[in-house]
């Protein structure tokens, strides 16, 4: 089961194992961890499972590319969107995310 | 509020469970109950007609939030209870069990029952419906086996199930007596989209036409009855023909009710000690008068106003819905409430799949179907929520550029709201 790490926006750091296709978003809800609402269950249709993913990393190498919803989701998140912004909920774990540093803005809503 | 007890939660749905979770959010630290009837923790509706119904799907990822959480955040959870009767007087509830617990203020958060078919053969094996997870188990195992599936009821509900089952092959018939695909929802020019997109996917409509009886053969529902004396096959049976708000438990406190429970722009009954939210609650809509939305959306948001105020943080609800629904490979977002438009301007291609539906009414923009156009949504929760006039003039330039209109709503909404 590969773990990811949560950096929360104080600069806290945990670690989460997630089951390989489990979306981030399902994980840090269903581990009920603070720093992600996921409201729409994962449709993305809220905007409140925004994060923030180095595409430096490793691990970020095999994220699938931003679709046109979530492109347009994302402009539309609480949190200044970044060149690293993401919806968690489109991002379904494989082995290749061990250790991937996941950054959470400071809120959702 | 009322002086001693807790914060009494009726309705443990994604509304109750807003309240009781944004109480913390807020700081508040009195006690928090939240009295659920199903014996689950809360959990998440939409996935039942949707991903729930999926052949692979994990059960477990509908949970809003795991049991621990209810323990870390200090809210008690009474589940598998119901709240039966309200002695607002004393300040009290009494559950099923016969318990009588005082509060300190009551959240209504009811929410919706089924509308039940009421014709000869109706209550036989084989004839579902779709509200809770239990139902969505029971429906989810028969449909595994099912080859031919009838579903009377084009709704929201209806649509997806068709959807599902059409990728899986079933043969799947949706039969209502309305004109239209989701007819009440939506619009002329989107439902017709719809239509043809099922018909597209192997789905048999059939509109105009009522269901007389289901049809019985062995115990189990075999087909049904339409009122021509024509009868379709079924193996199973979805009825999905809408819901009745849950508003008894106020009616017998005296409390009024109107197509749902009746509350002020601040979700408040007429009752300073009680407050209600989500599906049950007809609130106050300026030009619409009360109405009831049936939304997560509509659920979280009223449930988050109510628990800022409980905190002591006062705002009026004046949030603008939003909707959405998966069908297959689409999305259809709708943003403010359409009905009573007078004026429709499609932007985008529905050929294509991917078009928007602005609707007017007296020149105002008062809603937006999108089709796979997310951009156009987006924008106009931007546009409506603050207020940001767009001509159909404007629309017309923008019909063909979604950036230019995204751009549009974001500049206003930066001036307005700097």
């Amino acid at each position: 089961m590969p773990s990811i790490i949560l950096i929360h926006d104080d600069g806290t750091r945990e670690t989460l194992d997630v089951a390989v296709g489990t979306t981030i978003m399902h994980a840090v809800v269903a581990a009920g961890k603070d720093g992600i609402v996921g409201e729409c269950g994962g449709s993305a249709m809220c905007a409140t499972c925004h994060v923030y993913i180095d595409r430096d990393q490793e691990q970020a190498k095999s994220l699938p590319d931003v679709s046109a919803v979530e492109d347009a989701m994302l402009d539309s998140a609480t949190a200044e969107r970044r060149e690293t912004s993401r919806l968690s909920c489109q991002l379904r774990v494989t082995e290749a995310f061990e250790g991937l540093e996941v950054r959470l803005p400071e809120r959702q809503l | 509020m009322s002086s001693s007890g807790p914060v009494i939660i009726a309705g443990a749905g994604q509304a109750g469970f807003q309240v009781a979770s944004s109480l913390r959010d807020e700081g508040f630290a009195g006690d928090v109950l939240l009295i659920g009837e199903e014996p689950e923790f809360p959990y998440q509706r939409p996935p039942l007609s949707k991903a729930a119904l999926e052949a692979n799907h994990n059960g477990a990822s509908v949970f809003l939030r795991p049991p621990k959480f209810f323990e870390e955040k200090k809210i008690g959870l009474q589940a598998g209870k119901k709240v039966v009767s309200i002695d607002r007087a004393g300040g009290s509830v009494t559950t099923c069990s016969g318990e009588r617990i005082p509060y300190q203020h009551l959240v209504l958060a009811t929410g919706t029952r089924n509308r039940t078919l009421d014709i000869p053969g109706s209550k036989t094996r084989g004839v579902f419906y779709l509200r809770t997870i239990a139902d969505a188990r029971g429906f989810g195992e028969q449909l595994e086996r099912a080859k031919r599936l009838v579903i009377i009821g084009a709704g929201f509900i209806g649509m997806e199930v068709a959807a599902t089952a059409r990728k899986r092959s079933i043969d799947t018939t949706v039969l209502d007596i309305a004109p239209r695909p989701m007819a009440r929802a939506i619009t002329a020019a989107t439902a017709n989209f719809f239509h043809n997109f099922h018909s597209s996917l192997g789905t048999k409509i059939r509109l105009g036409v009522e269901v007389s009886e289901i049809v019985v053969e062995n115990g189990a529902a075999a087909g049904v009855l339409l009122q021509t004396g024509e009868r379709v096959d079924a193996d199973l049976i979805l009825v999905g023909i809408g819901v009745i708000a849950n508003s008894e438990l106020a009616s017998e406190a005296g409390l009024a009710v109107q197509n749902g429970i009746l509350v002020d722009e601040y979700l408040k009954t007429e009752d300073q000690n009680i407050s209600a939210v989500g599906d049950c609650a007809a609130f106050p809509v300026r030009s619409l008068g009360n109405i009831r939305i049936e939304s997560v959306q509509n659920a979280t948001d009223q449930a988050r106003c109510v628990a800022a105020r409980l905190a002591g943080r006062v705002d009026c609800y004046t949030n603008v819905p939003w909707f959405w629904s998966d069908q297959s490979t689409i999305k259809l977002q709708i943003v403010g409430l359409v009905s009573g438009h007078d004026d429709v301007l499609v932007a985008g291609s529905p050929d294509e799949a991917c078009f928007s539906a602005f609707c007017f009414r007296n020149g105002s923009l008062v809603g937006i179907e999108s089709v796979n156009r997310p951009a156009d949504h987006m924008a106009g929760r931007r546009l409506l929520r603050h207020g940001i006039p767009i001509s159909q003039d404007q629309v017309e330039d923008f019909k063909f550029d979604v950036k230019a209109l995204e751009a549009y709503a974001r500049t206003a909404a930066l001036e307005a709201c700097p």
